[in-house]
């Protein structure tokens, strides 16, 4: 299912801001080519001796496989913290080491189903792409994007330019309904019998978002952001509670099982918990 | 002194091409064309690492410590990003020893991998009965015993804080593999005295010694007023940890000179892999440094040939330790 990721150095070709976000576009040969809605690209910080070690990770926000550049990709990057800070302060020309494309992408209905999709601030930032398959397929499209304030919500621009209906949120009233993409969404759904959500953003809002596809009879497809050291399943911190095939919860790589998950499979509960049903939890006496 | 560089750096030869390097070396009976390893823990089974280098063309592939029964790990938060480092509190998360054995091991044989299995116990007796699964298996390149990782309920159960512990873990398995299988016992450096430890496992029948695994630290989140990882403490490791890696390496080196050393933590180049082999170490694993280049062991092991041809050594062997001498003579 997972395509190949590589490792390369990528160039700058663009840093534009977006309210609160910086969206960076890299020349990057290999991953624009393969990458599909959904997946990530991991970024090393600060420099060849940064002290930053951990690569961050992003989503691919847009590819452009036949720009000049050659194929180029799209993050998003919200500078919140000293390697987010590096990178939004990147220039052109600039070069980046990546890795990707890594994770497994949103599912695509095989039927011309309606969709909807939900971001919570930045997490938005992979939805108008998969927006646009999403109408190349022939779905009803309907885009929920939301933040705490105006200047947080991502993808305004990008959701008119593919089309569907767009309700954007914020908690504070700033822009669109005052109030949370959750409090819509029912709505939303009901109106158009919608029958696969698509939502990235924080835990809780993914949470809250497959309670509601679940009472409205519609799947939710959720890509989660867990805290990752390597992005390619050698480190097993991203883990989160997932349940199989077989009905048995296992600790799950969200970086090479996910990021998207069917939200059926995650147990939102039960995330920074080891239930005692999880598949080897009886072991963890000792070690 | 006589015989020795006034730069102090090296032999007193001139510089000699990469490509002429011999970097091959031996963990004691075991010769090893390729120098670089992968640090347990750091690379899982090796799967996820093909992608970006041949792993057959590395030194080898440690794998994720296995214990007897699938572990489910901890609950996450699990890591914690530190300055040049990062802690861990994965828990060895693992599908136990049966299915690694199905799965993994069968696949890093076919792949044609060179493999050192590291396996890990609760009690003394459990590292026996994961050593006996690996007793029919020929072609590892050795079982390494991890005895000191820092993620356990209570320190009374890391056996590598305790010589007599230490030497009774390696003497059942030692015992439980046949004389062909090298064993490698994992040291920690959270201790007084890590030349005993040393001691005390070379006594036990180890063929060899790796050092050093993570060292027991903690990070507190300052929003929520309580420890970042979700066990309280971790494992501290890379570029942070490098010093008192090479610390540990020279004192067991300077006592047994003849011990093989596999030389871990905080490797990210080339230099700092020869470091290592200058302090003592045959061989390097390169551990967290992978999940900040996955392809950093196979990088290292080509700048490690260059480090070495630039001081004139035509001969990885020739450097082991080779720090203790020209300390010696400048004396």
């Amino acid at each position: 299912m997972n395509n190949n990721p590589v490792q390369t150095i990528g160039k700058i070709i663009g840093v534009r801001k977006t309210g609160f976000y910086s969206v960076i576009s890299i020349a990057c040969a290999g991953i624009a080519e393969t990458a599909r809605p959904g997946q990530f690209v991991t970024v090393a910080v600060g420099g060849e001796n940064s002290s930053m070690l951990l690569r961050r990770a992003f989503s691919i926000a847009s590819v452009d496989d036949r720009s000049s550049y050659g194929g180029v990709i799209d993050i998003v990057v919200s500078a919140e913290g000293p390697g987010t800070r590096w990178l939004a302060s990147r220039k052109r020309d600039d070069s980046l080491d990546l890795v990707g494309p890594l994770g497994k992408p949103y599912p695509i209905p095989k039927n011309p189903v309606a969709t909807v999709l939900v971001g919570g601030g930045y997490g938005a930032a992979n939805l108008p792409w998969l927006g646009k398959v999403l109408i190349q397929r022939g779905c009803r499209l309907d885009s929920i994007y939301g933040a705490a304030t105006d200047l947080k919500v991502y993808g305004q621009l990008e959701a008119r330019r593919i089309g569907g209906s767009l309700t954007i949120t914020t908690e504070d009233g700033s822009l669109g309904t005052m109030g949370r993409v959750t409090d819509v969404l029912p709505d939303v759904m009901s109106k158009h019998n919608a029958a696969v959500v698509y939502a990235c953003g924080p835990m809780p809002m993914l949470s809250a978002v497959a309670q509601i596809a679940q009472d409205n009879g519609a799947i939710a497809q959720v890509a989660v952001e867990e805290a990752m050291a390597c992005g390619i399943g050698v480190c097993m911190t991203c883990v989160l509670p997932i349940i199989d095939e077989n009905g048995i919860t296992k600790m799950t790589r969200s970086c090479i099982s996910g990021p998207v998950f069917d939200a059926a499979q995650v147990r939102f509960a039960d995330i920074n918990k080891l239930p005692s049903d999880v598949y080897g939890a009886d072991a963890m006496g000792g070690h | 002194m006589v015989g020795t560089s006034l730069r102090g750096s090296g032999p007193a030869n001139a510089p000699i091409d990469s490509l002429l390097v011999d970097s091959s070396t031996q963990l004691g009976s075991v010769r090893i064309p390729a120098p670089v390893f992968t640090a347990s823990g750091c690379a899982a089974s090796g799967q996820g690492l093909d992608n970006f280098f041949d792993i057959a063309a590395i030194g080898g592939i440690v794998t994720k410590s296995i214990m007897l029964r699938a572990r489910s790990g901890r609950a996450t938060p699990r890591m914690a990003e530190t300055p040049s480092g990062m802690l861990n509190g994965i828990g060895l998360q693992g599908p136990g020893i049966d299915d690694f054995l199905e799965n993994d091991l069968a696949w890093l044989q076919a792949r044609k991998v060179r493999t050192v299995v590291s396996i890990a116990g609760n009690t003394v007796e459990e590292y026996g009965r994961v050593a006996r699964r690996l007793r029919e298996l020929d072609w590892l390149t050795a079982v390494e015993v991890n005895i000191s990782c820092p993620n356990v309920e209570s320190r009374g159960q890391v056996f590598a804080c305790d010589a007599a512990a230490s030497a009774a873990a390696i003497t059942e398995v030692r015992r439980a593999l046949t004389s062909n299988t090298p064993v490698i016992a994992k040291l920690t450096a959270d201790v007084t005295d890590i030349v005993g430890i040393a001691r005390s496992v070379i006594d036990a029948g180890a063929d060899g010694v790796a050092m050093i695994n993570t060292l027991l630290a903690m990070s507190i989140d300052l929003d929520q007023m309580r420890p970042v990882l979700s066990g309280g403490t971790g494992g501290l490791s890379g570029p942070a940890i490098r010093p008192v890696a090479v610390r540990a390496i020279w004192q067991v080196h300077a006592e047994f000179p003849n011990l093989p050393i596999l030389g871990m933590g905080g490797v990210r180049s080339g230099a700092d892999a020869l470091e290592m082999i200058l302090a003592g170490a045959s061989a390097v694993s390169v551990g967290t440094t992978i999940f900040n280049d996955p392809s950093a062991p196979w990088r290292i092991q080509r700048e490690l040939r260059e480090e070495l041809g630039k001081r004139g050594f035509g001969k990885l062997t020739d450097a082991i330790g080779h720090a203790h001498t020209v300390f010696e003579a400048s004396k």
